[in-house]
């Protein structure tokens, strides 16, 4: 490595200064010239026909430039938001795929369903106006929930899917699913729901889009994690209008966590209405709306058995979920509870066995679809509360059981019984790593310490696997995917030797403006004041899939390696040149080529400035210039894994959860930046305790969000979290270049289960056996009341 | 519209501003100072503070003609020139912010409280930024920033 800027450099970030010093420019930051702006009008009922909107006296309004509806867009020819996945039922038939108009035409299926659009030459004139948009609404009844929407005669949200199912799906075995099961010393089973949470990336949506008749130009800035996938829906679905005419930009943005992956209709009917009224339109997400809006994460109801032989080995399991998908197909919702789930449902244990089936339900919601860790953490939450029953049910140690059952390192590549291949892993070190860091072995003691101050000490475990860097491109198009998976780099070496990376990933608050400086510090011997990574424009970047499921690194990283390598042995040929050697005879290290053996050497600079001006050079055989493109479409998935461990105090009088302590060791693979990859384990962390303990997007029977607003919403704050213990053991990727696997989801997928075990270990001696996400006080409260009640005893 | 004269970083503005316009929005729109964010509708993000007197102010919970006649400082006048004030050199060097976006209101609001305290402890800052939500970072960091930037307040490194 080299040295204080390479792979393994804590290097303070980059970008850092901008946004301390309030010169971050996100997308709300953004006015441009006649900049006019947008408000939406949204249906309050979750299901309701549109009899008639009448926008007369909204359109007479001070400021209204135009007052939009479903009809316009209608017949305007505009695309309905596309889904980017193909999930086959069971039978082989495709799934119910509903139309996604961008604005309700004569149904709105949920609240916050977009009915109309005002647009006007204030924020506060299209609030005004669009408060005068009056219509009519039929209200029907609502499927407002899975428990709603599976109930006999529920309301239909879509009369295409009866049932309200979408699709009917399974993944496994039946067959030796069963025979395991029938010659079982041991059954567990098991019945939970995953919580539905709203992700609330700090900073709301927001799209401004701008008409350029002068060159007939469309430009988008908007919040998005992906802005070349926005601009291919935009191109081939929704706005019709060729890539070379479309530039998405996505600036700055707060925070994503995978709701700004998706294709929004806000972002189409931005520049759609900007080439009506002739002037920018600029929307901006309220923090409500947001609620309403943005997809939400989660929101599973599974049943699990899990057949166990004498010796306390898993022999087999068998799991049935209900998925709830919202009203609409959102981009990549219908792969969230299949190939991100159920493929995942071995977690780090071995098992010959495994059958499951997976059916996804249309609610009267805003959609579904991936959120920090998507799918992942449905299946490590529930394979890890079904393990803990089994230890429970089977009078094992939680601890013991896990290790009995895990994967060892010998048997990697291990093949799992639901498609997925794991490249390697040693999920034993990690649980050591983690018990040592958290000295479990005076556990005991800490529990006394706590009963003596009238708490109740809990202890939680565990051992998770996640899937990141979804690939390759050829497989995931065999299950159903519409895009590749692939990632693009451009890496330009300027004349005097500065260098520019353009990277299709996005980076919204993961460091990418660091993490890949230090590639090219690394590779190139280039001082990462000397480089710029470049991100979030279609104009500049060549190509690129964008970051979510902690992909970045894995795939992005090794486009950059790829382009690197292509640099490297360009400048070989360039040096043998200059250095009068054969190409052969030349190495590149620190910087420097040099004739090997020799103390002849050309600097990286000299290389580049030849290649720019090229009088002495190899003009036959090489280009002038040294900039180099790649595309790097991974051969697999990543596979990162680890223990997490957590300890909680609760007052029995009152049920609240205190979080004491938070001791985790992951295996991200090799890390480029242990300061920016600790810093995504912890914001993981808190996601995941958020989910277990705070957060819950509640929606009653009738479809209404009874929670939209940071007043009603509960997520952690500062005094609700710890200090987080990290650790890290690294066994490198296999299959690509870096050995990286991938982090920013880790925290969100394994800590869930742990926090409710130690939850349901500190109330264990009073008898309470179950308790859902989020473990709130009154949740706790009432437990542990209805555990007395039912022993009869005082605790 | 009538005219308002504001101070702000320093300087004095006058704007167009409404009986109705709130301090992050003139911030925002009329000033351009956007390193003043806005991440809710109910006054619970802190994502907008602002120091009005040296006080820290959820700049959406405060019309703008309130603050006439205070001074107002944002994120932007913080710094000294081209050198980072204390607390924002600490969020840097203990990696107290991903996104950026909770940013300029933690560091506002730590600020304050470091003119309060000297050396606040774990649990004071925690408590005190119980006004301030981030959902990047866990708050680990910036707890470990704002202790730091206690430190270099006081003339010790951050
Ligand atoms: S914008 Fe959220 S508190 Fe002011
Ligand atoms: S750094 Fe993103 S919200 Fe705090």
């Amino acid at each position: 490595m080299s040295g204080a800027e390479g792979i393994g450099a804590s290097v303070r970030r980059k970008e850092d200064r901008r946004f301390l010093l309030g010169k971050g420019r996100y997308t709300d930051d953004i006015v441009l010239p006649d900049q006019s702006y947008a408000v939406f009008v949204r249906s309050p009922y979750a299901h309701a026909g549109i009899t008639s909107i009448d926008t007369r006296a909204a359109c007479e309004m001070p400021g209204v430039l135009a007052v939009l509806t479903g009809k316009d867009t209608v017949d305007a020819g505009l695309g309905g938001v596309p889904c980017g996945w193909l999930v086959k039922n069971k039978d082989g038939s495709n799934m119910v795929e509903p139309p996604h108009p961008s604005l309700a035409v004569d149904v709105a299926r949920h609240v916050g369903d977009p009915v109309a659009m005002v647009i006007a030459t204030s924020k506060a004139a299209a609030r005004a106006a669009a408060t005068a948009v009056a219509v009519d609404y039929d209200v029907r009844p609502a499927a407002g929930n899975l428990d709603t929407a599976t109930a006999p005669g529920a309301p239909l949200v879509w009369d295409a899917a009866p049932g309200n199912i979408c699709f009917d799906w399974h993944i496994g075995d039946p067959a030796t699913t069963d025979a395991a099961f029938a010659k079982a010393a041991h059954v567990v089973e098991i019945e939970l729901t995953n919580s539905r949470v709203a992700p609330n990336a700090m900073e709301p949506r927001a799209a401004n889009g701008h008409f350029e008749a002068s060159n007939d130009q469309y430009t988008l800035y908007t919040t998005s994690q992906n802005p070349h996938l926005t601009r291919l829906l935009l191109a081939a679905f929704t706005l019709h209008v060729p890539e070379h005419k479309l530039r998405v930009v996505a600036p700055d943005v707060g925070g994503g966590f995978g709701s700004k992956i998706f294709h929004y209709a806000e972002e189409l009917l931005v520049l759609w209405a900007s080439k009506k009224v002739g002037r920018p339109v600029k929307w901006t997400s309220e923090r409500m709306e947001a609620f309403v809006t943005d997809a939400h994460g989660r929101d599973h109801h599974s049943k699990a058995q899990l057949a166990v032989d004498a010796n306390g080995k898993f022999i087999g399991l068998r799991v049935a979920t209900l998925a709830n998908m919202g009203a609409y197909l959102s981009t990549f919702a219908p792969a969230v509870p299949t190939y991100l789930y159920a493929t995942l449902l071995s977690g780090p244990y071995d098992f010959p066995a495994i059958y499951a089936e997976v059916k996804a339900i249309f609610t009267n919601t805003v959609a579904v679809d991936a959120y920090r860790g998507a799918g992942r953490p449905e299946a490590a939450y529930l394979l890890e509360r079904l393990v803990d029953k089994a230890a429970r049910q089977l009078g094992i140690d939680r601890i013991e059981l896990r290790r009995k059952n895990l994967i060892q390192p010998s048997q990697f590549p291990y093949q799992t019984q639901v498609a997925l291949q794991y490249d390697i892993g040693d999920y034993q070190a990690t649980l050591d790593m983690a018990l040592e860091r958290n000295d479990h072995a005076h556990y005991e003691q800490r529990r006394q310490a706590s009963a003596k101050r009238g708490k109740l000490r809990g202890f939680g475990i565990s051992t998770y696997i996640e899937a990141c860097g979804i690939a390759p491109s050829a497989l995931v198009g065999a299950l159903g995917a519409r895009a590749g998976l692939y990632e693009a780099a451009n890496v330009r070496v300027h004349p005097t030797g500065s260098v520019t990376v353009f990277t299709g990933t996005h980076s919204h608050g993961q460091g990418h403006e660091t993490t890949f400086a230090q590639l090219i510090a690394e590779r190139l011997g280039v001082s990462i004041q000397n480089v710029e990574i470049v991100h979030g424009d279609t104009d500049r970047i060549p190509f690129g899939m964008g970051t979510y499921g902690s992909r970045s690194a894995a795939v992005g990283g090794s486009a950059i390696v790829k382009a690197l390598d292509k640099i490297v042995d360009k400048g070989k040929k360039i040096a043998a040149h200059l250095l009068e050697a054969s190409v052969a005879d030349i190495e590149f290290k620190d910087g420097q080529y040099r004739v090997v053996g020799t103390d002849r050497v050309k600097a990286f600079g000299e290389v580049a400035f030849a290649a720019y001006v090229p009088h002495n050079y190899p003009i036959d055989t090489v280009e002038p210039g040294l900039d180099e493109s790649a595309f790097y479409d991974p051969k697999n998935f990543t596979f990162p894994g680890g223990t997490h461990l957590v300890e909680v105090e609760i007052d029995p009088d009152t049920g609240v959860v205190e979080v004491v302590d938070v001791t985790i060791a992951d295996d991200v693979g090799v890390i480029i930046n242990p300061m920016i990859v600790d810093g995504q384990a912890h914001g993981g962390l808190a996601q995941g305790i958020g989910q277990a303990l705070y957060e819950e997007a509640v929606y009653d029977s009738e479809g209404q969000l009874a929670n939209d607003s940071y007043l009603t919403y509960t997520m952690p704050r500062a005094a609700d979290l710890p200090m987080f213990k990290v650790g890290n053991h690294v066994t490198a990727c296999t299959h690509n270049p870096l050995g990286v696997k991938g982090v920013g989801e880790t925290g969100a997928i394994g800590v869930p289960p742990a926090v409710i075990g130690a939850v349901l270990d500190a109330l264990a001696p009073l008898g309470v056996t179950d308790i859902s996400m989020p473990a709130t006080p009154e949740k706790v409260w009432r437990a542990i009341q209805a555990a007395k009640a039912a022993t009869g005893k005082k605790a | 519209m009538p005219k308002l004269t504001l101070r702000v970083n320093r300087q004095t503005h006058t704007i167009d501003c409404s009986a109705s316009t709130l301090l992050v929005e003139a911030l925002r729109e009329q000033l351009r100072l956007t390193g003043t964010h806005v991440g809710c509708d109910t006054s619970q993000c802190g994502a907008c503070t602002v120091h009005v007197d040296g006080a820290s102010v959820k700049s959406c919970t405060m019309l703008a003609v309130e603050a006439e006649g205070a001074e107002i400082t944002t994120i932007e006048g913080l710094a000294d020139g081209d050198k980072l004030h204390p607390m924002q050199a600490a969020f840097q060097e203990h990696h107290g912010l991903q996104c950026g976006f909770c940013t300029p209101g933690m560091v506002m609001s730590a600020v304050d409280l470091c003119k309060r305290v000297k050396a606040p402890s774990e649990p004071e800052v925690r408590t005190w930024l119980e006004g301030n939500l981030c959902r990047c970072t866990g708050y680990h960091n910036i707890v470990k920033a704002v202790m730091a930037g206690a430190d270099g307040m006081n003339g010790g490194k951050p």
